[in-house]
Formats: C-alpha cells, structure tokens, sequence
C-alpha cells in the first residue's frame, strides 16, 4: 500500500513543463538499455539474448513479424513480464535484473498498446488522468483531473470534450486519448505498439507529426510497425527482430525497403508482373453495362479460366459494392452478368455459390477459422452436407479424402490434419481457409483485400496460392488498394474511380507510378 | 443549469424519472389511497429491502461481474442473527455486526472463488447460491422461527416531527438502513478513487490491470460488500415481517436484478449508478403498489411488471446502439 502510494503522488502531479531539460542532459548516453535479454515460454524461445539501447529523444523502430518476440520484448519493458536470469536493464544508469508494471511506470515508461488500454465507460479526462486513482484509498479530486487532463491534451495540442465518454469517440481519437494519458504520467519512454494499424493515412499523418514533437521533448519513442513505409518516414533507428533474435540495430537512412524485409523474413521477395496470355482460355465470368444507383456505372469486365483480375481504386471507389453484387449478396439495377456465357440471375449468394462462385471478405484470410479445431474439420465444415451418409451422420471415408484434397491441393504443411489449426503458422492458415472455400468447388474466385493486416511473409503465402489456383483453372478477382500487390500479382488491372472504370490495363504493361497515377489522378 | 441539463438530457435515470411521474400522477388521480403520506411511507419501507440489495448489487455490476447468491446470503445471515438473538446474546448492535460480518465473508467466499478459479461470476454465485440454501435448509429442516424477540420486533424509531394532531412521524430500521446503504454506496462509487477504480474495472479488466489498480483486492472488496448488505437488508427484512423463514426469500435475487438493470446498470460491466438503481426500484415498486391499490389481480400485475422491465431493456439496448453506430461512422 506504502509503495504504490508513493507511487500515484509522482504519477499524478504530471505534465513536465520544461521538456527539453532531458534531453539536453542525457542525448549522448542511452538513457534505456535493455542487455541479453532472454524469454522462454514453455517450448518456446520467444527472445534470446536480444540488446536494445534508446536515448532520449530518439524515435526507434521495432520491427518484426507476428511471433518475432516484438510483444515479449515490449512486455519486458512494461514489467509486464519477467526475462529469464542473465540479462539485465539499465535505466538512467541504475541496473534492474527485472521491472513489475507500477516500478516501470515510476520510471517513466509508457507502453500504448495496440488495443490502447482505455476505459470506454469512463471520460476523456478521467482516462487522461487514471493515474490519480492510484495508491491509498482518498476522495477524487476531479477539479485536479481535469486539470491533468487539459494539460495533457495541451501540450500536444489536442482538444477534445474532457467529458465525453471514450466509447463514443473515434479510432483515431481514443489513440489521441491514449497518447494524453501517457504525457500525463511524464512518460519519458513511450512504446506504441502498431498504433497505425487501424487509423486512414491522414490520421497516419497526424500521429507521425505528434511522434516528432514528443521526440522533441526529449521523450525516446519505441515504434512498433510492420507496415515499411511508416518506418522508413519516422524512424532515426531501426531494431529488427526474427524469431525472437536481433538482426541488428541500422541508421534508418542505410534501410531499404528490400532489405528490412530480408532482415525480417529471412528471405528476399522479389517480383515481377505476370506474362501470361490466357486469350485462349475460355470465358467465366462477365458483366456487361452493369449499374447500381449510388454504387456503380455501366460495368463492363471479363474474367476467363486461369486468369488473374485486379481491381483497384480508393476507398468508396464502388469496388467492394461490385464484388458484391458479382457474389448475388446486391442486385444491380442494370447491365447483366454471365457465367459461361449464359445470363444468370443472382439473387442471394446462395445462387452465387450454386453458380460456382466464392467470395472472401476483408479479414476472411486472418479471421475465418476455428483455430482450437481441427485442419480438417476446418477444411470440411462449408461442405459437410454433402459429406452425409444416409443417417445423417458425416460419413468417415468421405470426409477423409475431401480433406486430404484440401490438403494436398493447397500444399498445407503439417503431418496430421488432426492436429489443431493453432499449431500451424500464419501462413499455412490461410492456406486452411482457401481449402475451406476450394472444398465448395468454386470457379470464380473473388477476394476482398486478401492482404490486409498480414504480415510479409504470410502475404508471400498466399499469393503464392492465389497463383497456384489460377494455374489449375480458377477465374480469379482479387480487389486491392495496394499498387504493388494488383501489379505483381494479376494478369489485367482494372481502376475503379467515383463507381465507373476508369482505366484498363495490362499488367505486363504498366508501371507502377503510371498505376499510381491513374487510380489517384 | 444547462451544463446540469446536458448531461442529464437522454440518461436512463431522466427516462425512468419521467415515466415514474407519469405513473405516479395517474395513479395520484385514480386511487384516493396512494399519494398519501402513510402509503409512500409504507412503499417505501417495504421496498427497502429489496432497494438495499439493489444498491449492493449495483456495485458488482458495475465492477463487471454479478451475484445470484445475495438472497441465500440473506437468508443465512438472518437465520444464524436472529438465532442467536433469540438465545439471549444479541443486543441491536451485537445482531447488526454479526449479520454483516458473516454476510461479508459469503460474499468473500464468492470473490475469491470468481478470481482464483477466473469462473464466469453468475455461474459460481449460482453454485453458491445452491451450496447456501442447501446448507441452511440441512441445518435447520427448513423450520421456521416465528418467536422473534420483543425488542427486535418493536424495532427501532427515530420521531423526527410530530403534527398538530399529535401524529408522530418517524424513521424505522428500514428507511434509515437504505438511507444509510445508498448513500455510502453513492459516495464511494462516484467520489473515491475505489470506486472509480471499480468502474475502471468494469470497464476494462485487462487495463486496469495494466495501469496498476489492485483487481484482485477490488473484487474483494465488491463482493465483500454485497454479502456484508446482504446481511443488513436480511434483518431490514426480518423486521417487517416479524418471522424468519430459511426459504423466504428464493427467488428475490432475480427481482433486485432486474431492478438494477432497470436503473440503468450494464450486465456488461462499468455502468449504472445509485439513483438510476433507486429509480429501478421505485418504479416496480409503485406499478405493484399502483396495481394492487385498484384492484387489478396479482397475476395481472405480475404480467405488467413483466412487460415494463422487457421494454425497458429493449429501449436502452436500443440506445446503447448509437453512440456506437456514430463512432464507427466517424472512424470510416
């Protein structure tokens, strides 16, 4: 009780005014120093003997994929986790063998982790200034707290209602919120776990100019990312990490693209637009003059057996609405579809599907499976109608070569498709969830953003299947905001733009800035 | 004013307030017997009990769990107080601390058994409930005792204004009890950094645990407190009823909670609040009460009680929706 009261009198008082006096002191020295740090789980070595070492006023990135040890490490600092006996971390000087959560705090580390840690019930300013409820049982002074929390919100120039409810707030604004609460507590080490995952560029934008500011005042920033771009914008240095091992601490300004990937992957991904021809190929799919009020214009688009489709464009360009209604999910109000060259009517995915088409949404990849269960019962639940017996029951021999053939024809690497769908890598997930949609025996194949929140070598993965189905005969739409990812990995491109198509291209045929120009200019 | 306005204006407590009135004026001109000062009183102390549960339960909402096992707590902490009393040991005070302490360490019993084992807190308290009656009906045969002793059932009144008739106005056991049980709970919900603690808890379990608030002493603390006024509302209850029965009061746990919920509190955890919980309460209270003063059949009036709380879950779940729509729509 004594400790943590102690505690709350340092957290609470907050906002430093003079900022820069710690910087000035302390620029040359690294002023947290973490040292052969190790971590086991069980099995697992989630870090071993991993050195990082951050001055004040340094903005440092961490990068790594899912399950490099980025969160250990990150846990570690917060005192949330105990390193193995061996390392040490030296903070200000002074060395701990460990940290728990309130010591950590004390000494100024802030972690903003990627679910921001908010109370949505609660207000902007009490969120702001939680730490005030710390220590000894005493009355809220809420005059103090919103004191706190104007400051906060000041000295990063941010002004929101300090009685709004945090649940009715945006995305971008609980990370401003989560932001103000660590300025509250005088953070002099602030950790942001991916805080750009789920915010739009310009909100992007407007955290990167914070990060600079808070860097100014001499606060070191630990910048969790996966996304390239953001790193290389922000970062002075950049830590990689790969399977729990440092690759090495760089100069932001000697990292390539190309590089950190390799650093984080352990493999160079190279590529390059596809040369394929497939004006033999038989026509599957095709709308012709399709429209929808409000959504769509007048679309014309052709998918034949083994090609690949791009569709790209903004966001609310009417991408998704097509897909949409290409699934029978919408019905247009005009134009018409064909399947096989015959006009068809769809007027629920059900008709869809029974037409042999499959659509994937946003996430699907990442997030449509049962991961305590099976591979197999995995790769079998969308067809187990037709897997019964005539008792009803899921007959035995059925079920087993429909998931070797999920198996086999999706190259899903495990010994024992009994074998819980947790214990397969991020990758060959994904592959499960494409066996789970191949078992429907589709032949368009439409999928939404099928990359979204995966990491790069995950991404690989599923390209690399998304090819490998198209060389078996797949008519394949994939929709995508990302230029590289419609370049590299389709046969045609089409750019959608206020609903119409507003461009065609050949992929083999196209640059990159020329794409870039078209679905922005 | 308007500041005061604003952050009234579309709360459950201004809705349930304003439709509260509305019964309460319909009822003031249709029966002659219910807006006088002896009926209100009477509502009153006979919904004590049941308010003084309400307020407990409010606090393990909003910490987010929830308790089913109070009214067994209850009934065990009146049975084993009134026992005692009735061999002579027990004064006032001595009845008083030992309901609440053994109340307080049922309550306990939940608490560390919801946090060790991590269970879902309705179903261990639905355990408890169980293990609770069953021990009090094995050690007692379920015998009831009407004996009480005279001092107790004279029970306990504090004039506070005599009129001109000669009429004494007083506060009982029950009033004061409630009095006393709202306004400390009130106090401690929204004015210490406990109960704000509480209400960070509820709202987000993993990061109070982040920031350093003690979550394990918390749920202590809740729990502790729902039995401890479980054992004061268990002799509120006694005394105006003036016998003690081991199953008097099955099933009232689920009355209190769907007056809490009523008032405004969320099963989810982080919202609700003393007056919206009185107002859950009262709002009961007077449609039972306005009912049986005109006559309508207990059956009917348990249907309108029925109907009333569904609407009224089926109205905040409706407003729970939008500020959630109008984030998401501003994230896009």
């Amino acid at each position: 009780m004594n400790v943590a009261a102690a505690e709350a009198t340092r957290l609470s008082p907050a906002i430093d005014a003079g900022g820069g006096g710690v910087a000035a002191a302390t620029a040359a020295a690294p002023w947290f120093e973490l040292h052969a740090i190790s971590k086991r789980y069980g099995g697992v070595q989630a870090l071993s003997s991993v050195d990082i070492a951050l001055r004040s006023g340094e903005v440092h990135c961490l990068c790594g994929q899912n399950g490099s040890g980025k969160s250990t490490l990150i846990k570690i600092m917060a005192g949330v986790e105990q390193p193995d006996t061996g390392g040490r971390i030296v903070i200000g000087g002074k060395v701990y063998p460990h940290l728990t959560p309130t010591a950590s705090m004390r000494l100024g580390v802030q972690v903003i982790y990627q679910d921001l840690s908010l109370f949505p019930n609660l207000g902007v300013a009490e969120n702001i200034a939680i730490g005030q409820h710390l220590g000894r049982w005493h009355t809220v002074d809420r005059a103090a707290m919103l004191r706190t929390a104007t400051a906060a919100m000041r000295s990063i120039g941010v002004a929101l209602d300090p009685q709004a409810l945090v649940s009715t707030l945006s995305i971008a604004q609980r990370q401003l919120v989560a932001i103000c609460r660590a300025m509250a507590s005088d953070a002099r080490l602030l950790v942001m776990d991916e805080p750009t995952a789920s915010l739009t560029r310009h909100e992007v934008d407007a955290l990167l100019a914070l990060t600079h500011q808070l860097k100014d005042r001499g606060v070191a920033i630990i910048f969790v990312s996966h996304r390239l771009d953001e790193v290389m914008e922000v970062a002075e240095r950049v830590t990689v990490l790969r399977d729990g091992v440092s690759q090495g601490c760089f100069d932001a300004t000697e990292m390539t693209d190309q590089r950190l990937t390799t650093l984080m992957t352990g493999q160079a991904f190279h590529y390059t637009p596809r040369r394929l021809d497939h004006g033999a190929a038989p026509m599957v799919l095709e709308a012709r003059g399709l429209s929808r009020a409000g959504e769509y214009e007048d679309i014309d688009l052709q998918v034949r057996a083994g090609e690949i489709l791009g569709i790209t464009g903004l966001l609310g360009s009417g991408r998704t609405e097509l897909a949409l209604s290409l699934f029978g999910m919408t019905q247009p109000d005009g134009g018409e579809i064909r399947v096989d060259g015959q006009v068809v009517a769809l007027r629920s995915n059900r008709d869809a599907i029974g037409h042999g088409i499959a659509y994937l949404a946003e996430d699907r990849l990442s997030h449509g499976l049962i991961v305590a269960q099976s591979i197999g019962s995995n790769i079998i639940v969308s067809v187990l109608d037709e897997l019964l017996n005539g008792f009803g029951l899921v007959a035995e021999r059925s079920r087993e070569s429909a998931v070797r053939r999920g198996v086999d024809d999706l190259h899903i690497k495990t010994d024992n498709p009994d074998n819980a769908v947790s214990t397969l890598s991020g990758g060959n997930q994904q592959r499960v969830v494409l066996a789970k949609w191949l078992a429907t025996r589709p032949r368009v194949l439409i999928l939404d953003s099928p990359t979204v929140g995966v990491d790069v070598a995950a991404k690989d993965g599923i390209y690399e299947v998304i090819r490998t189905l198209a060389a078996q005969g797949l008519a394949v739409i994939m929709i995508s905001d990302e230029i590289p990812e419609v370049l590299f990995h389709s046969d045609r491109i089409l750019v959608m733009a206020r609903g119409r198509i507003s461009h065609s291209f050949d992929a083999s045929r196209v640059s990159a800035d020329e794409l870039q120009e078209a679905v922005h200019g | 004013m308007a500041e005061t306005w604003r952050r009234w204006r579309g709360t459950q407590e201004l809705r349930l307030m304003t439709v509260l009135l509305a019964i309460g004026a319909v009822l003031w001109v249709a029966t002659p017997g219910f807006g006088s000062a002896q009926n209100l009183m009477d509502m009153l102390t006979s919904s004590a009990f049941t308010a003084i549960l309400a307020t407990g339960l409010l606090m393990v909402l909003v910490a987010g769990g929830v308790d089913i096992s109070f009214a067994a707590t209850a009934s065990i902490t009146q049975y084993v107080a009134l026992s005692l009393a009735n061999q002579g040991h027990l004064g006032w005070v001595g009845l008083l601390l030992v309901a609440v302490v053994l109340g307080a360490l049922l309550g306990l019993v939940n608490a560390l058994l919801v946090t060790t084992l991590g269970l879902s807190s309705i179903i261990v308290t639905i355990a408890t409930q169980s293990l609770y009656y069953g021990l009090l009906m094995a050690a007692t045969n379920g015998q009831d005792i009407f004996a009480l002793p005279a001092w107790f059932n004279d029970g306990l009144h504090w004039v506070f204004h005599v009129d001109a008739h000669g009429g004494e106005h007083a506060l009982n056991l029950q009033i004061v009890a409630l009095a006393l049980v709202c306004g400390f709970t009130g106090w401690l919900l929204t004015r210490t950094s406990i109960g704000r603690q509480i209400f960070a808890m509820g709202g987000n379990p993993e990061a109070a645990r982040r920031v350093g608030f003690p979550v394990f002493r918390l749920n202590l603390l809740v729990y502790g407190f729902m039995g401890a006024v479980a054992g004061l509302a268990s002799l509120v209850h006694a005394q105006l009823v003036q016998s003690v029965s081991p199953s008097a009061l099955v099933g009232r746990e689920l009355d209190v909670l769907a007056a809490v919920v009523l008032g405004g509190a969320s099963l989810n955890g982080g919202i609700g609040s003393v007056p919206g919980t009185l107002l859950g309460v009262a709002l009961l209270a007077v449609l039972q009460n306005g009912l049986t003063l005109l006559g309508v059949s207990s059956y009917w009036s348990q249907l309108c009680t029925g109907g009333v709380i569904l609407a009224a879950v089926v109205m905040m779940a409706h407003q729970g929706r939008r500020p959630m729509a109008r984030s998401k729509a501003e994230a896009a």
